[in-house]
């Protein structure tokens, strides 16, 4: 039997996290090309439920650690309980979403098996790699920005299996679930010791998301160039005004312009949105991975150079001073 | 207590100067400036506020090349105790879990009574987060990671807040364990005169007058095929630069005309209501 491939999938008891159904999605395209089956790892206290979404999404065998003590996620318990679940598994490929979650809980596992990891990947094929005069076929080819997104890097983990990467959220395509599918379950129960309680949650505070960019069909977004906080407050009558989500670059959020939730990029939010207005954004690539496949991107920058025009379908050279309120002003004068 | 902090020297991707791009439109990465990576500024920061508070030994460790050792030097003017640079030939090309071998080797042989390990988040040349976690696994003590406060030291255990994906978590760790901090947690000191007179010499060469101490391989007793391309499971396969594509584009002008025009058109497309 081939080694299978295994999605860590994340949860919070009533819902299953959109970037491990994304992860299913891609590993149903990886399981036809390497031949082999597509196992869940699951654990929380209410498994049960998701049983049958994750068959629709492909799954063959799902491995279930259900049980109070996993309520929350916490480190050590998870990666005992991930790392059992591996054993069994048997799996060539791991992946997990690049969350605070799986960014946390990937490497704790990734060390203690002594496998490579690839973190925050916007893409992932199979290819052979050669190296040393040696072949090595059907691997996991891991692509990720680094160096501030300068650079796309293809990683490759030939030897110290299993293949490990945590992925973006709202990169990969979600597919369709198909509800007349069927799998198995195994049920994997982990003994906890007191090493592994050393970490107490004392108190949880949910904040509300008030920006939704992945659902948005349009978005406002400003970079470094908007110059101001006053700035963006005039960018968020605009956004109103033509039912849109305000974005941010990162240079904007840490000017301090907008807070941290609305920012688009490598390491914000990857968005896919109709239209995609970009006021005084440079168009550095941190930001580009994160907006480039939006449907119309209408770039309003004062340096007709910016490199956010290359990829812009629309191009305003104007300084966003003037701009901003003429939009709003325009806008509203045709009726609207 | 005490408390050992991991900093990295970085390339300064944030600021990328003009001069740094080449004319195919990639970048140079020589070009870019060495510095200080920010949120292991924030770490060091979180280090010195304990010490403020509860009398703490503050150890910096870094591991890089000889001109790493200005880190270290920053580090001693903010207030830091010691500092000590692993330097070695054989560690280049670690991945990250090679590199938390060669670390976890480090505070071992350093400082083995540690009561606190703190890094930055992430780097701003990986962004990748991995080493702290693959540290705190090594040396077989808890970690918590995305750090945004900390509360309090009492009874061995520390309180501290950390950002979760939807919100934020309290929680509390016996100690030691590993902790890594976001660049919201504080606000890093700037280096103080006194410090800067006195560590103003602190160098590695042999004859300096303080001297930061370099260690290698051998030091801390990491084997040579644990660390380095050897040791490292991942492969860079390839690297591209970064070549951005033209796509067609269509000029609107920057007054009320263009913009007219410019919301005609995307009404007309059904783009915008």
């Amino acid at each position: 039997m081939k080694k299978s491939i295994l999605i860590f999938i994340e949860n919070n008891g009533e819902s299953i996290q959109d970037v491990s159904l994304e992860l299913l999605s891609k590993g149903n395209e990886l399981k036809k090309k390497l031949d082999t089956e597509l196992h869940a790892a699951i654990i929380g206290d209410n498994n049960t439920e998701f049983y049958g979404k994750l068959y629709a999404f492909g799954v063959d065998i799902i491995y279930s650690v259900n049980d109070g003590e996993f309520k929350e996620f916490k480190t050590l318990p998870y990666t005992k309980a991930m790392l059992k679940i591996i054993k069994e598994s048997n799996p060539q490929i791991i992946l997990y979403g690049a969350t605070n979650i799986g960014r946390d809980l990937a490497p704790r596992i990734a060390s203690s098996l002594k496998c490579g990891l690839t973190a925050d990947c916007t893409d992932l094929r199979i290819g052979d790699f050669e190296y040393m005069k040696k072949t090595w076929r059907n691997l996991l080819y891991q692509i990720r920005p680094a160096w501030g997104g300068n650079i796309i890097a293809t990683i490759v983990n030939p030897e110290m299996h299993p293949q490990m990467a945590t992925v973006r959220e709202g990169v990969m395509h979600m597919i369709e679930p198909d509800y007349s599918l069927k799998g198995k379950v195994v049920e994997v129960s982990v003994k906890l010791s007191d090493e592994e309680k050393k970490i107490t949650i004392l108190k949880k505070i949910i904040k509300e998301k008030t920006v939704d960019l992945k659902g948005a069909n349009i978005i406002v977004s400003g970079g470094a160039g908007m110059g101001s906080k006053g700035n963006f407050s005039k960018m968020f009558e605009f956004a109103k005004l033509i039912k849109a989500e305000v974005g941010a670059s990162r240079a904007a959020v840490d000017f301090g312009f907008i807070s941290k939730d609305h920012q688009v990029g490598q390491t914000g939010t990857v968005v896919k949105p109709r239209v995609y207005f970009a006021f005084g954004i440079s168009g550095a690539v941190q930001h580009r991975v994160g907006m480039e496949n939006s449907g119309t991107i209408i770039a309003i920058n004062s340096d007709p150079d910016a490199p956010i025009f290359d990829i812009a379908h629309i191009k305003i050279v104007g300084d966003i001073n003037t701009m901003l309120p003429l939009m709003i002003k325009t806008y509203k004068e045709m009726g609207k | 207590m005490k408390i050992v902090v991991l900093v990295k020297q970085v390339p300064d991707t944030k600021n990328v100067p003009e001069n740094a791009m080449k004319e195919d439109g990639t970048l140079n990465r020589q070009a870019l400036e060495a510095i200080f990576n920010p949120e292991d500024l924030n770490a060091l920061e979180l280090a010195l506020e304990i010490k403020d508070r509860y009398q703490a030994e503050v150890t910096v460790i870094s591991m890089g090349p000889p001109n790493a050792k200005e880190i270290l030097k920053d580090s001693l003017y903010r207030g830091a105790d010691k500092v000590v640079l692993i330097s070695d030939r054989k560690l280049a090309g670690s991945d990250t879990l090679a590199t938390s071998i060669a670390l976890a080797g480090a505070i071992r042989y350093c400082e083995p009574d540690f009561d606190i390990v703190i890094c930055g988040r992430q780097a701003i040349d990986g962004d990748t987060a991995q080493v702290g976690p693959q540290i705190a696994e090594k040396l077989n003590i808890p970690q918590i990671t995305y750090t945004i406060n900390m509360d309090r030291i009492e009874n061995n255990h520390i309180f501290v807040s950390r950002e979760t994906d939807n919100g934020i978590e309290m929680v509390k760790g016996e100690l030691p364990l590993l902790l890594t901090i976001t660049k919201e947690a504080n606000i890093p000191r700037l280096e103080n005169i006194k410090f800067l007179m006195k560590y103003k010499r602190a160098d590695i060469k042999e004859n300096a007058k303080i001297k930061i101490p370099i260690l290698g391989l051998n030091e801390i007793g990491i084997e040579e095929d644990m660390v380095g391309l050897n040791g490292s499971p991942t492969k860079v396969k390839n690297i591209e630069s970064v070549v951005i594509t033209k796509k067609y584009i269509k000029n609107y002008s920057p007054d009320e005309k263009g913009v007219f025009a410019l919301f005609e058109d995307l009404v007309k497309k059904h783009l915008v209501e």
